[in-house]
């Protein structure tokens, strides 16, 4: 009886043994896979000996030349415009999605429902559908082209209030009683947010901020269709985008690969550092909507 | 068909378990589709007793008001400050002199232009001056087309607050029969926020809202019927005018016209489906399949596996796909490194430059789009898998159950339950996926056969791509992208209508237990 209940146990072991194992080959393997892209677009910026696309991964010559031409050409204004554009549109879009979910996750007024069923309505239409009135608007307005800067922030922000789900799906999960509490207490609609509610929700205001600094850092469509042709107006995607058309391509790709580290650097270690409270954002907020 | 009982149900096997439910399913459409028009005929109804009983309170507010009442029916607000409110009053009043001298100055203009969208077009004059003939620009189509909707929007606004105005006559009328105090201008103020609190908050996120997402999309559904486009940009090259469901029916071709756009569309639907189909699907059960390798006991190093794979969500996308892109080109590394092992004679064309190998494309795009997923899914799976009460396994263990049958019987279930309505929304918004498609593919390879169509379709190109194609160059056809994107609405509306109508788990919370 002893003997066959070890053997059972020594079966298991074993099979766990090679599962485990047959689950460490294959991370290992999914990391590789991960990582590959990004090992060789560090590499192939570094590269000297020519600047098209070519079919080996590590450098015959080493060197820096490729962050000196970038130094040299217009990616300096690209990446300024691209700072400025997240820097403003997080600290505004945080506080307008802090106040459409708060709003819609503590008060029960008349036209509420009607209201999220609506933005939900609204939501079901192809953003992009916008893109050509609204670039006519900034047209007229002068916020285009060179300007694109603040055009391209006035549309941003304007519109984030459609964001407000996850935000809200955290908020809903804090007790209510509290802010009953502190109205027993006295305190305004207003003083509950700023003092109870808000210190609560750092998870979800740094997942807010995160997110709205990486939207516009990244984006691509918009800012194309604004800054159109304008060299100064332009943000690094979109700068960078025309370096890999077909004909800039072979003068410009090695400057891509440079450019794309310098551009993911910051959002690269501001997100591993503040991963914590985007995985809580997630995993709380996303799913429930 | 039979609907069984439940312990019919429990009796059946398995497959007939399976097909039963897929059967129900089926069935349920038509009586989803048919509930849906129920409820529409249902608001309408709503709506028009809803503004029968305005009318007669209207009326009625009229008749039995007293001389303050009736004169705010004509100079907003004077009620408010004949009784002391005067903050409110003061508002009222700016707010219909705003409106009645825009109306008199620019919005009577705007809204007789409407019905024609401009009559002057742009037209070469003589010139004394110059002793040329020179081109005068007429009218704007574009701007009364804006501006026209902006009026709507004003005079619905304004036909809100004169009702509001004529209500608050009616409540303080009442308030101060009974014997009450009204509030004052610094009550008001301070309920701002407290009790109004919301209004504050809303205010801003609500104009942003309505002038950037509400206005473009109002315009741009008026679009779709007009004839919009690079040659008729309405004031530099000659004016738009309405043309009503032309567009539509040359995109669905009802009636003649020939099907050029019919079978595009029907073509590029049918891609953006299977696409959302297999992004959406993949992504989500290898993504839980990673958590569940990453959370399993006795696997060490949770937190670099997990950090090596948010590196992909942690660089912006426009790099990761655009390097990718060209890590797959027929010079790119891929073909270096396999034409140096020897695997491969000659380059691999990945992103197919014909169409006869246009399968291989389209597989690529799926594939790159599990790299972007993957680690997204995985978070999320963690977090869901976490919160599995650990009692469930235990007692499916003492009950013998092994690995295979917990996932299928407890994880899986419960993820589906939790992840429903994220799995519907990642559906849609795989449908409108611009950017992976985009920067990867472009589109390409071309479809020869839809050349006839604007905007150079090609087999990748999903319904968002084909329209922001469309809306580029100088042969932008603004009104087909329009159309476009309204068919796309009505796809993702009927797809959420009829998934949230059908599927019972995501409605009743309490189902699973």
């Amino acid at each position: 009886m002893n003997e066959l209940r070890e053997k059972r146990g020594m079966g298991l072991k074993a099979s766990r043994t090679i599962s485990n194992t047959i689950i460490y080959i294959l991370l290992v393997l999914m990391s590789i896979i991960w990582l590959i892209p990004f090992v060789c677009i560090v590499l192939q910026s570094f590269r000297v000996e020519s600047t098209w696309q070519v079919g080996y991964v590590v450098p015959k010559q080493w060197g820096v030349d490729n962050y000196i031409a970038l130094w040299n050409s217009d990616f300096k204004t690209w990446y300024l415009n691209t700072f400025i554009i997240a820097l403003v549109v997080s600290a505004l879009q945080t506080v307008i999605v802090l106040c459409m979910s708060y709003t819609l996750s503590r008060f029960r007024f008349k036209i509420r429902d009607g209201l999220m069923r609506f933005m939900l309505i609204l939501g079901m239409f192809p953003g992009m559908l916008s893109m050509i009135i609204l670039y006519r608007v900034l047209k007229d307005l002068g916020l285009t082209q060179a300007n694109a800067v603040p055009g391209l922030i006035l549309v941003y922000v304007a519109s984030s209030g459609m964001g407000y789900y996850v935000s809200k799906g955290f908020f809903d999960t804090i007790p209510k009683s509290l802010d009953e509490a502190a109205r027993v207490d006295g305190a305004t609609r207003a003083q509950v947010l700023t003092k109870i509610i808000l210190p609560l929700a750092k998870p979800i205001v740094i997942y807010t901020i995160l997110t709205a600094f990486m939207g516009p850092w990244g984006d691509f469509v918009f800012a194309k269709y604004v800054s159109f042709g304008t060299s100064s107006g332009m943000n690094v995607a979109v700068g960078m985008w025309n370096w890999l058309t077909p004909d800039m391509i072979n003068q410009r790709y090695t400057m891509f690969c440079a450019g794309g580290v310098i551009d993911a650097l910051p959002v690269a270690i501001l997100f591993m550092c503040l991963q914590k409270y985007y995985v809580e954002g997630v995993t709380g907020g996303a799913v429930k909507g | 068909m039979k609907k069984y009982s439940d312990m019919e149900f429990l009796r059946l096997s398995k497959g007939q378990k399976f097909l039963y439910k897929l059967l129900r399913f089926f069935a349920s459409i038509p009586g989803a589709i048919g509930s849906l028009f129920l409820a529409i005929g249902r608001f309408f109804k709503d709506l028009g007793l809803r503004i029968g009983q305005e009318f007669r309170e209207i009326v009625t507010t009229f008749t039995g008001g007293d001389w303050k009442t009736k004169t705010s029916y004509f100079v907003m607000g004077f009620g408010s400050i004949a009784r002391g409110q005067v903050l409110r009053g003061v508002l009222f009043l700016v707010f219909e002199i705003v409106f009645i001298f825009y109306m008199v100055v620019a919005g009577g203009h705007w809204m007789s232009m409407l019905p024609s969208l401009g009559k002057v077009g742009p037209h070469e004059e003589y010139s004394q001056v110059l002793d040329a003939y020179t081109t005068v620009y007429g009218d704007n189509s574009f701007k009364i087309l804006l501006y026209g909707v902006l009026t709507v929007f004003f005079i619905v606004a304004f036909l809100y607050t004169w009702r509001l105005n004529v209500k608050q006559n009616r409540i303080s009328e009442d308030l101060i029969r009974s014997g009450h105090r009204l509030k004052s201008g610094k009550d008001d103020l301070r309920s701002l926020v407290d009790e109004q609190f919301y209004k504050t908050l809303l205010a801003l996120p609500l104009m942003g809202i309505l002038i950037f997402t509400v206005m473009p999309i109002i315009f741009m559904i008026l679009v779709a019927f007009t004839n919009y486009d690079g040659t008729h940009d309405g004031y530099n090259n000659a004016l738009f005018g309405w043309a009503g469901l032309k567009n539509f029916n040359t995109m669905l071709s009802w009636s003649g016209g020939g099907n050029v756009y019919s079978a595009t569309f029907g073509e590029v639907l049918t891609w953006t489906l299977i696409w959302a189909f297999f992004a959406t699907f993949t992504n989500y059960f290898l993504g839980v399949f990673v958590a569940m390798m990453i959370n399993k006991k006795g696997i060490r190093l949770k937190k670099v596996w997990r950090t090596i794979l948010v590196m992909t969500i942690a660089i912006p996308q426009f790099i990761s796909l655009l390097y990718v892109s060209k890590m797959f080109a027929k010079n790119g590394i891929v073909n270096g490194l396999l034409l140096d092992l020897g695997w491969i004679n000659q380059a691999i064309d990945f992103w197919g430059s014909t169409a006869h190998n246009a399968l291989l494309p389209r597989v690529m795009v799926i594939v790159i789009n599990i790299w972007i997923g993957i680690p997204y899914l995985m978070l999320i799976a963690t977090g869901i898998l976490m919160n599995i009460p650990a009692d469930l396994y235990e007692s499916a263990r003492i009950d013998g159950a092994n690995p295979w049958q917990q996932f299928t019987k407890i994880t899986l279930p419960y993820m589906l339950f939790i992840t429903g309505p994220y799995l519907l929304t990642s559906f849609t918004s795989n449908m409108n996926n611009f950017n992976v498609i985009y920067l990867l593919t472009g589109g390409a390879p071309i479809n020869a056969s839809a050349s006839s169509a604007a905007g150079s379709v090609g087999y990748t190109d999903l319904l968002i791509t084909w329209l922001f194609k469309i809306t580029t160059g100088a042969g932008a056809q603004y009104y087909m992208a329009s159309v476009i994107g309204i068919l796309v609405f009505v796809v993702v509306a009927v797809i959420s209508l009829v998934v949230y109508n059908v599927l019972p788990s995501i409605k009743n919370e309490e189902d699973f237990q």
